[in-house]
């Protein structure tokens, strides 16, 4: 028997099985957080996850609100201050997955949350950067996941927010950085990677029941696809009860108050 | 420019209405700080109810409480590295200021996260600047002047290097304070320590004022009452933020402030009623948990 699913909880399992039990993880809030917090709970039970408040290897059992919410600081291993997040584990190295959504995302996955129009006379003033510009640089590799549209998936940022793969191609190792940058960007139809070589994104998977007429016809650029795209397996029975799960121990949560 | 020592005199401890009136004055760089938790909004109710202009505000997430100070037009500029409502949208009167200069223009200077938490360290460290290895790519440093680089002296390696932050005031809210004005932080400490360290005046508010601060662990943040300038009692004053082990986080109110500051006249209604006719001693009816030394 076929499990339903709606495409945003494809995009949140699909998320999710991107991270491995070894993985310390800088989490972004939303949508990254119910990725991370789905895959603590199936198959990567020993993951570090940090929030950049300070808390360190949390495990919250109801979804943050806020990257501070007390859940955080009331189940982490430890909490540091924030100047010490961000110099000795974030700068220091030590961050081996950054997880980020965005607003708008363009095809070498660069990121815009800070400006849509002029940055002096914006046309909409969204509300920045937070730790993503040093999340993008210093992090060993950058997952992104958000939902497929026009109006996020754009042909060109207004404000670079935080750097993907800048132009394409070499970019990143030009301007000295070490890090791989994003690898992958999940969203609610496909599943993306960057090109070896140019660092374009290419559709690598694609969720069941998506066509690639759909997947185009919901991105602002022409999208590449990889030679024989995979479908992506659609989420197991375990999976979709843990997300579902949390995410109604979240609702109840939040309204409480 | 070297601070100026200070003889070691210890904090005031007095009420929230003269805190306010000796320490903030017209025209200041004012930082009220806490990373989502502790956020001092009694003190920055009584800010407005004081009618101070022409603040600069600095806080790495403006959060509710700048959307208020900035909607009532008491702020010049602001410095800042996330300005939304977190896990639910915009805020909408700091977007009606930048958009549409309501109801006055607002200057910004706009940081990531890891710079305005570097320059806040620094700042506590008497140093200038700070430096970080940051903005690789991004497009803040081309619209902020005050984002420039530094080369290293050992290595050749190229930094970033901002302004470290000197507030001429700085607000927290703590857990509590002993009987001379000794402040204990528990939880998420944020950035509220290196706020208060790199500030000329401060002002801490907190749940309890007791006779031992009895500090879970050696290794809690403390600040001894002689590097602090005011101590107020104001239980529930971080309210709709929180108070680890006092009380949680209203979430509630941060999906419901969406609604009334998304209107100027909603925003507006909501300052006379809660804000202009209320008093610090409202913000007690939001703790909702017993306090540590209650009798």
């Amino acid at each position: 028997m076929s499990i339903e699913f709606t495409p945003t909880e494809m995009m949140t399992i699909a998320a999710a099985r991107a991270l491995t039990n070894d993985d310390v993880c800088f989490v972004g809030i939303g949508a990254p957080s119910a990725a991370c917090n789905v895959a603590r709970l199936t198959h990567a039970p020993d993951i570090t996850l940090i929030y950049e408040s300070g808390t360190i290897g949390t495990t919250p059992d109801v979804l943050p609100l806020s990257i501070g919410d007390g859940e955080l600081c009331d189940t982490a291993l430890c909490t540091v201050s924030v100047p010490e997040m961000f110099r000795y584990w974030l700068q220091g190295g030590r961050i081996t997955t950054g997880f980020l959504g965005g607003a708008q995302i363009d095809r070498f996955a660069n990121l815009n949350t800070t400006v849509v129009g002029d940055y002096d006379n914006p046309k909409v003033r969204l509300p920045g950067g937070g730790g993503a510009p040093e999340i993008a640089s210093n992090c060993g590799q950058i997952y992104i996941t958000m939902a497929l549209n026009k109006r996020g998936f754009v042909d060109h940022l207004d404000f670079i927010t935080s750097m993907g793969h800048g132009e394409g191609g070499g970019h990143r190792a030009r301007l000295g950085m070490k890090t791989k940058g994003p690898t992958r960007v999940i969203t609610d139809m496909c599943i993306f990677e960057p090109d070896q070589v140019t660092k374009e994104l290419t559709v690598v998977s694609i969720h069941k029941g998506v066509t690639r007429a759909q997947i185009e016809d919901n991105c602002g650029w022409p999208v590449r696809f990889a030679a024989e795209p995979v479908e992506t397996p659609v989420p197991t029975t375990t999976e979709i009860t843990v997300l579902r799960d949390i995410n109604a121990r979240t609702k109840k949560a939040h309204e409480a108050a | 420019m070297n601070r100026v020592l200070r003889e070691r005199d210890v904090a005031r401890i007095g009420t929230l209405s003269a805190a306010i009136e000796e320490n903030v004055r017209d025209g200041d760089t004012l930082a009220m700080e806490g990373f989502t938790h502790l956020i001092p909004y009694a003190a920055g109710h009584e800010i407005i109810r004081q009618g101070r202009k022409e603040l600069f505000l600095i806080r790495m997430t403006p959060d509710l409480i700048y959307d208020q100070l900035i909607g009532v037009g008491a702020a010049r500029g602001m410095k800042f590295s996330w300005g939304g409502n977190p896990g639910v949208g915009s805020l909408h009167r700091f977007r009606d200021a930048v958009e549409n200069q309501w109801p006055r223009p607002l200057e910004i200077e706009e940081h990531s996260h890891a710079a305005m938490a570097n320059a806040y360290e620094a700042g506590a460290a008497n140093l200038p600047f700070a430096m970080l290895r940051g903005y690789i790519g991004a497009d803040l440093a081309k619209v902020n002047s005050n984002i420039k680089s530094i080369t290293c002296p050992f290595t050749g390696e190229v930094l970033a290097a901002v302004p470290s932050i000197r507030p001429d005031v700085s607000i927290i809210h703590a857990q509590r304070a002993d009987r001379t004005g000794n402040v204990l932080i528990e939880g998420i400490a944020g950035v509220q320590k290196e706020a208060v360290l790199a500030a000329k005046r401060s002002i801490v508010t907190v749940e309890e004022i007791v006779d031992e601060l009895n500090p879970p662990s050696p290794n809690a943040v403390v600040l001894p009452t002689w590097a602090i300038t005011s101590v107020v009692h104001v239980p529930g004053g971080a309210f709709p933020s929180y108070a680890h082990g006092y009380y949680p986080r209203s979430n509630a109110f941060y999906i419901a402030w969406d609604k009334i500051a998304r209107d100027r006249d909603s925003f507006t209604s909501w300052i006379k009623e809660n804000v202009l006719s209320g008093k610090p001693e409202d913000f007690a009816r939001h703790v909702t948990r017993r306090t540590a030394n209650a009798a």
